[in-house]
């Protein structure tokens, strides 16, 4: 194992310890420690999720957009990798936002579905349009091609999905009052457990992130080095790819 | 055979090579290109897109009649003989914007195809100005669909007369055109050189233009209502900072699209 | 760096004429594998450099990687004294590229296709009447493309290639679909009498290799051969296709 490697490991598993521990804590306030709001009952508790699965989610998405203003920038396959990490997680995220939100509709005003909250309208919007994210890319066959047509969607999605959540509020607040609230508004004991959640759901997003780009990366290192051996060719260099290759993978000497 | 430019400015700051004199093939000698300007390149591309859209007459008249045959199919699954306010609004913005992703879908094939593109990169100019170019080419589409569009749909569901809406209509239309055509643009790049590439213009176009959709037709919704009154400036102020941003994005990011 | 030509140099030309084409170590991947691997050369301006290769080995590749369409991987490249990818733009307009499709509109005409080229170059209208009487297209200037044969396309293709006087011509299998007649228009403007810098990807070896200064054979984005032509057995060319 190289040294990258080790490190990167390492980290890994801390981060993942953290993450357990961040989850377990979280879950623990929130079933325990934050109060029964007076008029949703237990069920106002999925807001403790929702929320911030749907924080996480839109910084994942904005991420992926930086990601990919860094591959267009430097060429480098490593950002269009990490991008494509981000976006992918973000959409999971974004999946369980959707749900989680419908369960909350559902207890709160009996339907699975309202257009009076401008998150998850916002989400549905936005859902729609990194579900193409996918087929995009499959639907190019040059790596090259895909990985830099891929960035150029990722970031102006990326910029969509503040203006889009800008202009959904916009609509919203036009005909129904918020039933939100910020987080200004909470009494104490209720904005810890949320902070505390957020916390614990951004570490999650973080670690499987980070799960995800190391087995991308192993894969990639297993393709290769099946290349080489099926090539059964000794002319070809051991070397470390430093140039702006397309690949996944770094071969190792 | 000295060129006699039009509207060339010379290059700056290239490395001259010194080549050899002529011979009896006059070759001019030295690297003086002459780079069209930013103008004169966005002037050849549009026309030549309006040259070839003249001739085959491919997006137009094919997404004048859509509308039409949209508003039909509107009439009969609405059950309405009259709209107006909210409903109106509703129908025309859904309307040209569907008919707006088959302009879309349109817009770059003929290059993908014709390996266009080479033509275009190997030339010395702004790779910019393709962008500005299609984005008008499509823009004008856009008008020329709202001047069929907008009288048909007076014409067959408009309760209200279109008089007391006319002077700002025209301009709600025209901040739509502009996001339309901007985003528009952007996509029929990313999805000509794809596999399914009418589906993927319109799964991408669609949900990037939502913002477009409720800037407009919140905007037009009070000019079409039986008591006309004016159009809400934060719908504008919305339209308009959409322009503005995704005009700028798609300019910026547009350049890596055109890359082999 | 292979054997390099000891040609010599064009009637007329300098004491320093120029390299027009620096290659070193120039490697373009195509995910995981080579379209090109390494590939090292250098031609004078003026010369005539041949690329043989089977179907698949890298010739399109090259080809585009010295019009500046496709960027290198690794490896240096320096076209005309400008380093590629950073002063590409430098290099634009210098540049004259034949390739397998004509790019070219369709529905519009000759003369409207050229006019539209010579637009983008800064050239001058009269130079594309000029060119329409050089491949002898004038009577049929204003048909559009789709009406008529690939051999009156390919000589559109070939007015447009060399519209704006390029210094360096890159032309892949440029007598593809020509008749006689179209071949013998097509002769001062892209063959070895146009004075020009050419780089010419053949699969006729026996017909192009005559008029060649180096030779450059490509087997699977490798270089297998680069000589000149009185320097390569017969024997060679041919195990390139094998």
């Amino acid at each position: 194992m190289s040294r990258t490697q080790r490190a990167r490991s390492q980290s890994l598993g801390l981060l993942a310890v953290a993450t357990t521990l961040a989850v377990g804590v979280a879950l623990g306030m929130i079933f325990f420690y934050a109060p029964l709001e007076a008029e949703q009952g237990f069920l106002q508790k999925i807001f403790y999720l929702h929320v911030p699965l749907a924080i996480v989610a839109l910084c994942g998405f904005v991420v992926g957009g930086v990601f990919a203003i860094q591959h267009l920038r430097t060429r480098e396959s490593r950002w269009d990798l990490r991008s494509y990490v981000a976006i992918h997680m973000s959409l999971i995220f974004g999946v369980g936002t959707l749900i989680t939100g419908s369960i909350w509709a559902k207890g709160s005003w009996g339907h699975w579905w309202v257009w009076s909250e401008p998150t998850l309208v916002s989400f549905l919007i936005v859902f729609l349009l990194y579900a193409t994210y996918q087929p995009l890319r499959f639907a190019i066959e040059d790596p090259e091609r895909q990985a830099r047509y891929a960035s150029v969607f990722a970031i102006t999605a990326g910029a969509f999905v503040p203006m889009n959540f800008i202009a959904v509020r916009l609509s919203t607040a036009y005909l129904h009052p918020r039933v939100l609230g910020g987080t200004s508004n909470l009494p104490p004991q209720m904005a810890l457990t949320f902070m505390v959640s957020l916390i614990a759901i951004a570490l999650l997003f973080v670690t499987l992130c980070r799960l995800e780009l190391s087995a991308k990366r192993t894969r990639g290192r297993l393709r290769a080095l099946r290349r080489r051996l099926a090539e059964d060719d000794p002319a070809i260099p051991v070397r470390r790819i430093r140039s702006a290759a397309p690949a996944g993978h770094e071969v190792h000497a | 055979m000295s060129a006699v430019v039009e509207d060339a400015t010379p290059i700056e700051g290239a490395t001259p090579t010194e080549s050899a004199t002529p011979t009896g093939a006059e070759r001019r000698s030295g690297p003086t290109v002459r780079r069209p300007s930013f103008a004169a390149t966005v002037g050849a591309l549009l026309h030549k897109e309006l040259r070839v859209e003249l001739r085959t007459l491919e997006s137009a008249p094919g997404m004048s009649l859509f509308a039409v045959t949209v508003f039909v199919l509107f009439h009969f699954g609405l059950n309405k003989n009259s709209v107006s306010g909210d409903e109106a609004a509703g129908i025309l913005w859904v309307t040209l914007l569907l008919a707006a992703v088959l302009g879309i879908n349109r817009l770059f094939v003929a290059d993908a195809e014709e390996g266009g593109f080479d033509g275009f990169l190997l030339a010395p100019v702004d790779r910019g100005a393709l962008f500005v170019a299609k984005a008008l080419a499509l823009l004008i589409y856009l008008l020329a669909l709202e001047l069929v569009a907008v009288p048909a749909f007076a014409l067959l569901l408009l309760q209200p007369s279109l008089g007391p809406a006319l002077p700002q209509l025209p301009a709600v239309l025209l901040l739509g055109d502009l996001g339309v055509a901007v985003i528009g643009t952007l996509v029929a790049a990313l999805a000509a050189r794809t596999r399914a590439r009418d589906l993927l213009g319109a799964l991408l176009a669609l949900p990037l233009l939502v913002p477009v959709v409720i800037g407009g037709a919140r905007a037009s919704a009070p000019l079409l209502a039986m008591h006309s009154s004016g159009a809400p400036a934060r719908w504008l102020a919305t339209l308009g900072l959409y322009d503005l941003v995704f005009g700028l994005i798609a300019y910026a990011v547009f350049d890596f699209l055109l890359e082999d | 760096m292979g054997a390099e030509s000891q040609a010599p140099r064009p009637a007329g030309a300098g004491p320093d004429a120029s390299i027009a084409l620096e290659l070193e170590g120039l490697t373009r991947r195509y995910g995981e594998r080579d379209a090109l691997a390494d590939v090292s050369l250098s031609l004078a301006a003026g010369q005539t450099l041949v690329v043989l290769g089977p179907n698949g080995a890298g010739k399109t590749t090259l080809l585009r990687v010295l019009a500046t369409l496709l960027r290198p991987h690794a490896g240096k490249v320096s076209v005309l004294g400008n380093a590629l990818p950073s002063t590409a733009w430098a290099v634009r307009g210098r540049i004259g590229l034949l390739s397998h499709e004509p790019l070219l509109y369709r529905e519009l005409s000759a003369r409207e296709n050229l006019r539209f080229h010579a637009r983008l170059h800064g050239v001058a209208a009269a130079r594309v009447d000029e060119l329409l009487a050089a491949v002898g297209m004038t009577r049929r200037a204003e048909e559009p493309l789709r009406e008529l044969s690939r051999g009156m396309v390919q000589r559109v293709a070939i007015a447009r290639a060399v519209l704006h006087d390029p210094e360096l011509l890159l032309l892949d299998e440029p007598r593809a679909n020509l008749d006689p007649a179209g071949a013998d228009l097509a002769e001062p403007l892209v063959g070895a009498a146009s004075g020009r810098t050419r780089v010419l990807c053949s699969h006729d070896p026996d017909l192009d290799v005559r008029d060649a200064d180096l030779v450059l054979g490509l087997r699977a984005g490798r270089q297998a051969l680069l000589a000149a032509p009185a320097q390569i057995a017969q024997a060679e060319i041919g195990g390139l296709y094998r």
